[in-house]
């Protein structure tokens, strides 16, 4: 790691100011991915600023209908909540499918979307659920969060507060995960909320991405087979020694179908 | 930048001077010479690091050692008494779950995090839970019996 | 408690292990130790135009900046063996780069900082301007016509051998009804012991004497090799300590430059230097396994009898030759290729290739889990060709029981097995009588499942020293040991094998107990340092029990028949007329005796002792040279299911059975066939070592992309043994350390073929190949 500045901010607004008096801050979440990236040296901050100590931005609460994750409450926590898992049990199951028992004591979904890694599971809740993203300054609605690879419409120094799910009549997430890194090769995030259907892929692309096609098949019949037929284009999906684009394109259309009978 | 970290490790209130780059798994191995935590790999996969922060298990190789400020942190060092060992250990002696000993810190860190959330686990549970913890000598297959074992041992 | 032979004794090491008090390599420091951090290429083919360390040298905390020019003079590293019958093309592979590089990882510069992150930090400074190559990175790049050569050298090749009858071989292809035919990829795997390696390198000017601490499967061979070939050390002023090693799986055999760079650093700057691998430079420079491309034939009669074996290897050797190299795939590969059969012409060629990767050597297995993948890959499509049931087909082909000691058409006899044995043990173990019903059970669930067998032999225990002379290693192959009964009779068992998982300080002890009578607790094995150990070859190729065990038992035998005369002495008896048993020196036929305890003090109070005759003292050692091999064999068997539609293998059953010969701890070797099971899983379905074949660079250069097994890759094992006892070492031994590794590829690559209907999955089978054959199969 290079040298950099470590304190640890009294509150968002503490962060945020010290972001802003900063040459180039991160705020660091539950670090599970921003540590390895320092420790690979391929980032040099000026100055670490920790959120750990924000109890502001943990914890998970109903609010008009909606589950709202505090940005910092950890992957465990938001897997072991019955306040998630009793109304929307495909973001509890996706949050446990989050790395291993440790990434998931630390990690954070604040920090996850932040850094909208484009095999990421969070996206797909985001995206799939369509969610809404509360920042210190704003809110920004799922569909216009996650912007390219590892690229959000966050801007500098803005920090995420807290992201706010409405719960779907029903919802399933399936993954299919990298054998080594566990992350997803692809996952789909599947929901149905009244005349409203998402698809939701992470993983395949640069970044998470919806499927309109199957959308619109699963609007009319909420049914496996309504989107066994439906497949994305191989063109542009992410390439690499575990999977070709072919192959994503056909996982899609699999995990798409298998959330679908999840969802029941 | 030097920092002051102040923690309760092992049971004992220690603090050192850290730069602000410096690993939670560093401070253990490196000033405080607890060596039994160690170091098999940089992306956060292997979980020979596996210390338990706060009560929770986590990789100290992914915890700088300025977020430990304040935390109460046990390492393998802290599990034996008096020559004894934890029911936990014993199992792992009992059903040779291990072989080398590298990895054998980390999962049976782990394995305490597990019992300590299920105190029940069955293989399939058990084997879930350590996806964040990597054996090269054992196929896991003795590991697997081993934290069964312990866990009876700790329930009864 | 039984702790003799042949009980299951929870082991002695574990306690420490446990309790995070094992000391490993880099749990040490030594007092004002500075920290190395090594400069590697980033290109795979270059030559470097300059190397400019004055920003480095500038750097806050730097002790020293060295590169290939301040190494001139000190040897290169040296290679262990050169195959017989043809030249072998040896290039230098010097300890820092000499004006050239030839692997994404080699070495450039080394950095010595007061701290590891100081010496990172200047690493980064230090200005490598290299004019790049195309680099070669596949055997078929590195063969074409005009490719540029990595050494100085007409072309890439390194070697060119052969084994067998060629004549013999053709005219039974000719006779043949039928010839199966397979093009196989071994893929090339990173061994990845948990611990990465690790070195401090320490000059002791009051004695002109060197320590060298390290993570080595055989300190005795790194100090020869050290010692004698690249920096003029003579063994008396050069220590090699491997103290608690985790895990080693052949990548720990070898003599690394990083070993002789910490060394000679430490004399030039006058304090320990350390050194310590992160994962990712692991990757890079630790040596790897496997990598071959292979055609083979069988031919056979149209009632399935082998009447031939034809096979052309192509072994990936990587950018300069490791310790042991050009030992894997000719001798410890060729040999094997009779397998359980009696084939009776066999013809092997085997093309060693240079490119521009990493080097390859041993991985457990070496040689052993390639030639048994190819036979058993092409006997099982064999039988699916000609309509027979694999495990008939075999049937008809083994080497009877009773033909044993049994000389091959490929060199090495047979000492000892009963093939047929367990292999009918094995399928009953797997029900294969109710394996078409669980086939239809998993079809109902929309999975595919496959039962594929894998019958292997391997040769263990390397080897006797004139056999391995001949064939063409440069040392012998023997083992040292000394036991040393103290006064009271408690004993310290001095071996030249080490231990860096396999459990000897338990293994050992127990034999030690067994023979001479006394409690377990009273024997403690000492291993991994050359200061104290007399000599060692160290562990490697599943050798340590059948040679380490063999050498102590001969010191052993040594310790009891001066006992029988100090006993004769004391008990006024003829000392032919003593028996030792059970730890009591008995005049036979009388009730006369006295106990080993009371013998050892006799030996070091010397009171009643026949003196004019007999030295005091009780501490013998003994160097064990092996008569043959030991030849371990056995069956897995393993059943798949396959999810046809995302190509992903679900082990869900898993049957071996074993022939080790004797067993002294089966705790620990149900403990060696899981993990070597493991590593065969994991090559056949998860791990590969992926270079782009353009650039060099190396794919799976982390944990995150290269995969080895979790647990829930796994089952549970169901193991068992027979046995066979060695007949040529005292302990009627073989070994047990690879044999998962050698028999699980193929057992999972007949299965999975078997699930899916295809001829052939490439190693490792993913979940995309398997779909993607599985399409093209559904497309025929």
């Amino acid at each position: 790691m290079y040298e950099f500045n470590y304190r640890r901010a009294s509150s968002v607004s503490d962060a945020v100011a010290s972001s802003g008096q900063s040459d180039d801050a991160s705020y660091l979440a539950g670090g599970m991915t921003l540590i390895p990236v320092l420790k690979f040296r391929l980032a040099s901050p000026s100055d670490i600023i920790d959120l750990a100590g924000l109890g502001e931005l943990k914890g998970i609460r109903t609010e008009n209908g909606a589950v709202v994750v505090g940005a910092m409450t950890t992957h465990a926590e938001v897997a072991g909540s019955s306040e998630v898992r009793q109304p929307i049990p495909a973001l509890a199951d996706l949050a446990e499918s989050i790395g291993d028992p440790q990434v998931r004591n630390r990690g954070t979904i604040g920090g996850s979307i932040a850094n909208a890694d484009p095999a990421a599971d969070y996206p797909a809740a985001v995206v799939g659920l369509g969610a809404t993203v509360h920042t210190n300054s704003r809110t920004i609605g799922a569909d216009d969060f996650f912007t390219d690879m590892f690229e959000t419409a966050l801007e500098p120094g803005e920090l995420v507060t807290a992201v706010s799910f409405p719960v779907p009549d029903r919802a399933a997430y399936m993954k299919f995960p990298n054998p080594a890194s566990r992350y997803a090769i692809v996952g789909v995030m599947v929901s149905q909320s009244g005349e409203e259907v998402r698809v939701a892929v992470t993983g395949a692309g640069g970044s998470v991405f919806r499927v309109p096609e199957m959308e619109q098949a699963l609007a009319v019949n909420f049914a496996p087979e309504a989107v066994a037929g439906i497949s994305v284009s191989a063109d542009g999906l992410n390439e690499d020694i575990h999977a070709s684009p072919e192959y994503r394109a056909h996982l899609v259309t699999v995990m798409a179908r298998r959330a679908v009978a999840a969802a029941g | 930048m030097t920092l002051t970290v102040t923690m309760t490790l092992n049971g004992e209130s220690v603090s050192a001077e850290v730069e602000g780059r410096t690993l939670l798994v560093q401070l253990i191995r490196d000033h405080f010479r607890l060596t039994g935590t160690h170091v098999g790999c940089d992306t956060s996969q292997c979980g020979a690091c596996v210390v338990h922060m706060n009560g929770q298990s986590v990789k100290s190789c992914t915890v700088l050692a300025a977020q430990a400020d304040g935390a109460e942190v046990s390492t393998i060092e802290s599990l034996a008494e008096n020559g004894e060992l934890h029911p936990m250990q014993q199992a792992f002696k009992d059903n040779h779950g291990l072989q080398c000993g590298f990895c054998t810190p980390g999962m049976v860190m782990s394995a305490l995090d597990l019992v300590a959330n299920n105190p029940d686990p069955g293989e399939a549970e058990i084997r879930d839970w350590l996806e964040g913890n990597l054996c090269r000598c054992t196929g896991y297959h003795n590991i697997v019996k081993s934290i069964a074992a312990g866990a009876q041992a700790m329930r009864s | 408690m039984d702790t003799g032979i042949g009980a299951a004794v929870t082991r002695k090491e574990d306690f420490r292990f446990l309790t995070g008090q094992g000391n490993y390599t880099d749990d040490i420091a030594r007092p004002g130790q500075a920290h190395a951090v090594f400069v590697r290429s980033v290109v795979a083919h270059a030559n470097l135009r300059s190397v400019d360390t004055e920003a480095a040298s500038a750097m806050p905390g730097v002790v020293a900046v060295f590169t290939g020019d301040d190494l001139e003079g000190v040897g290169g590293v040296p290679c262990g063996f050169a195959p017989d019958g043809g030249p072998m093309n040896e290039p230098p592979r010097p300890v820092l780069a000499q004006g050239k590089v030839r692997f994404v990882g080699d070495m450039v510069a080394m950095v010595i900082a007061e701290t590891l992150e100081q010496a990172r930090d200047a690493a980064e400074a230090v200005d490598v301007d290299y004019n790049e190559i195309p680099a070669v990175v596949s055997m078929e790049a590195a063969q074409a016509e005009g490719a540029p050569t990595l050494h100085d050298l007409d072309d890439n090749s390194c070697f060119s051998w052969g084994i067998g009858d060629a004549e013999a071989t053709d005219a039974a292809f000719a006779r043949a009804d039928h010839v199966t035919t397979l093009e196989l990829v071994n893929n090339r795997k990173c061994p990845n012991a948990i611990e990465p390696r690790a070195a401090i390198g320490e000059y002791d000017s009051a004695h002109d004497s060197y320590t060298l601490y390290t993570t080595s499967q055989n300190p005795h061979v790194i100090r020869l090799l050290m010692g004698a070939f690249v920096l003029g050390i003579p063994e008396h002023k050069l220590r090699v300590v491997s103290p608690d090693v985790g895990g080693g799986f052949g990548s720990k055999i070898p003599h690394y430059p990083e070993e002789i760079a910490v060394t000679w650093a430490g004399k030039q700057v006058g304090r320990p230097v350390k050194w310590t691998a992160e994962r990712t430079e692991s990757f890079l420079s630790d040596t790897h396994g496997r990598d071959h491309i292979t055609r083979v034939e069988l031919a056979c009669t149209s009632d399935g009898e082998f009447l031939g074996l034809r096979v052309h290897t192509q072994a990936n050797m990587g950018a300069y030759l490791s310790t042991f190299g050009p030992l894997i795939p000719t001798y410890l590969y060729g040999t094997l290729l009779a397998g359980l059969y009696t084939t009776p012409a066999i013809r092997c060629d085997v093309v060693g290739v240079f490119t521009n990767t990493a080097p390859v050597d041993a991985e457990r297995g070496a040689g052993r889990p390639e030639a048994t993948f190819l036979l058993e890959r092409v006997v099982e499509t064999a039988a699916r060709e000609l309509g027979i049931d694999p495990v008939e087909l075999r049937r008809r082909n083994f080497i009877p029981a009773d033909a044993l000691p049994y000389q091959t058409p490929v060199i090495v006899q047979y000492d000892s097995g009963n093939y047929e044995g367990v292999l009918d043990r094995a399928a009953e173990a797997a029900d294969y009588a109710g394996f078409a019903r669980r086939r239809e059970e998993a079809r109902s669930r929309g999975r595919l499942r496959g039962i594929g067998f894998a019958g292997y032999i391997e040769a263990c225990g390397m080897a006797p020293s004139n056999i391995a002379g001949i064939i063409g290693a440069r040392a012998g192959l023997f083992e040292a040991a000394q036991v040393r009964v103290h006064p009271t009779g408690s004993v310290s068992v001095y071996t030249g094998s080490h231990s860096h998982g396999q459990g000897h300080e338990t293994t050992f002890a127990q034999i030690v107990s067994d023979r001479l009578g006394i409690p377990f607790e009273n024997v403690d094995v000492v291993h991994g340092d050359t200061d104290q150990i007399p000599f060692g070859m160290g562990t490697y190729g599943s050798r340590s029990l059948a040679v380490g065990g063999s050498a102590i038992c001969k010191a052993l035998d040594k310790i009891i028949a001066k006992g029988k005369k100090i006993a004769a002495h004391a008990l006024e008896a003829g000392e032919s007329d003593i028996d030792f048993e059970s730890g009591e020196f008995r005049v036979r036929g009388t009730d006369k005796s006295v106990g080993f305890g009371d013998i050892a003090l006799s030996a070091y109070v010397p009171h009643n002792y026949p003196l004019e005759e007999l030295e005091p003292g009780l501490d013998e050692g003994a160097f064990y040279d092996p008569a043959n091999f030991t030849f371990p064999a056995g069956c897995h068997i393993c059943e798949v299911e396959v999810d046809p539609e995302t190509g992903t293998t679900q082990i869900v059953n898993w049957n071996a059975v074993d022939d080790f010969g004797k067993i002294v701890n089966p705790m620990i070797v149900d403990g060696q066939v899981h993990g070597g099971i493991a590593h065969g899983v994991g090559q056949a379905m998860l791990e590969n070592c992926a270079y782009d074949e353009e650039s060099g660079q190396l794919l799976s250069g982390s944990l995150t992309d290269y995969c080895i097994p979790r647990a829930d890759d796994l089952p549970s094992f169901h193991i068992e043994t027979t046995e066979t006892p060695c007949p040529h070492n005292p302990l009627g031994v073989k070994g047990c350390g690879e044999a998962g590794a050698i028999a699980a590829p193929a057992a999972l690559i007949n299965a999975i073929t078997d699930a899916i209907g295809v001829a052939h999955v490439d190693m490792p089978a993913t979940p995309e190949k398997v779909w993607a054959a599985l399409q093209s199969a559904q497309g025929e």
